[in-house]
């Protein structure tokens, strides 16, 4: 295991991250933004699987970056996911004074 | 073991304490704190990857602005901590329980399944021209179409956390320039035509004189 580095242990440290940030969602119930957090280091894990696919891949194919670019556009999305959410998160405090996710059951038929 | 691997390790460890500590840290500010340390690291094991665009990218604009977005944003609610861990030691052995399976099935498959040891040699095209450039030339033929598309997701991303939070003050003192500048006689004062009333005097002049002289004695008596 501690020989040298190889594909799958870049793609285990992935998986080990991802695990810790589902922990992570079940632990912090009553705080909303360590959940966005949470939700942060799910989008890091997934994207350390991509770069780790793109460099392990044969550069002769056509789209040998074609991981690396999609992990740009991940990037986008989740500073834009980012921003609307915490912006939903400001309103909400406004509103109710309090981020705590078991209190949000207005919806509840 | 080289340099390389071990980095990757140092790396890699930095990266799951940060992590652990982000969901079991107390305070909000230190897991904002320590979720930067993890994304730093994770921009050091994209280093080792042979990503530097993506890894800068990443310190950028993560460490950058997401995260300082969120500092801000924790520290200028006034959030009630007094209740944010209650629940948490009760969650923790079902939570503990989920999160050891999902590692633990990922890295049987993964560490058994990908066992490539030596990533291929880059192109002759990739030494000349580096990561950025080629990363660079992809974006912006092959997936022009779907960067302008990005483009805009971040416009709207902007407009709609603006609309949300945007609210009019109620005690705020605020004058509309254009309103003041329309402004004409008309909509300000009304000019009414009144007769002239007079009234006659009662009686002559000395009488008038000594009406006068009482009035202004009843008055100050008042």
């Amino acid at each position: 295991m501690l020989g040298p580095v190889t594909l799958g242990h870049y793609l285990s440290l992935g998986g080990v991250l991802f695990a810790l940030s589902v922990v992570g969602i079940f632990l912090n119930r009553r705080n909303l933004i360590v959940l966005l957090m949470a939700i942060e280091l799910m989008l890091l894990a997934v994207n350390l699987n991509f770069v780790a696919f793109s460099h392990y891949l044969d550069p002769a194919l056509a789209d040998a970056m074609a991981g690396q670019v999609f992990v740009f556009f991940i990037l986008t999305v989740a500073a834009a996911e980012s921003a609307i959410g915490l912006a939903i998160l400001v309103v909400l405090f406004r509103n109710r004074s309090s981020i705590n996710v078991e209190e949000l059951d207005e919806l509840k038929g | 073991m080289d340099s390389t691997t071990a980095l990757f390790w140092i790396f890699s460890a930095v990266l799951l304490v940060a992590a652990f500590r982000v969901i079991t840290a107390r305070s909000t500010v230190h897991a904002a704190l320590f979720l930067v340390l993890a994304f730093f690291s994770a921009a050091c094991v994209w280093m080792l990857l042979k990503a530097e665009f993506l890894a800068i990218a990443l310190v950028l604009v993560y460490v950058g602005a997401v995260m300082v977005l969120f500092l801000f944003v924790v520290m200028m609610l006034d959030i009630n901590t007094d209740g944010f861990r209650e629940g948490f030691w009760k969650n923790l052995p079902l939570a503990g329980l989920i999160g050891a399976v999902i590692a633990v099935e990922m890295a049987l498959v993964l560490l058994r399944g990908f066992n490539v040891p030596n990533a291929p040699a880059p192109s002759a095209k990739a030494v000349e021209m580096g990561n950025t450039k080629l990363l660079g030339i992809e974006i912006y033929t092959e997936y022009l179409y779907p960067l302008q598309i990005a483009a805009v997701l971040l416009l709207v991303a902007i407009v709609a956390a603006i609309a949300l939070t945007l609210r009019a003050r109620k005690d705020s003192r605020h004058i509309d320039a254009s309103v003041q500048v329309r402004a004409k006689k008309e909509g300000r004062i009304r000019i009414i035509k009144m007769p002239p009333s007079v009234e006659a005097p009662a009686a002559g002049s000395a009488g008038s004189a000594g009406s006068a002289k009482t009035g202004g004695d009843a008055g100050r008596a008042d």
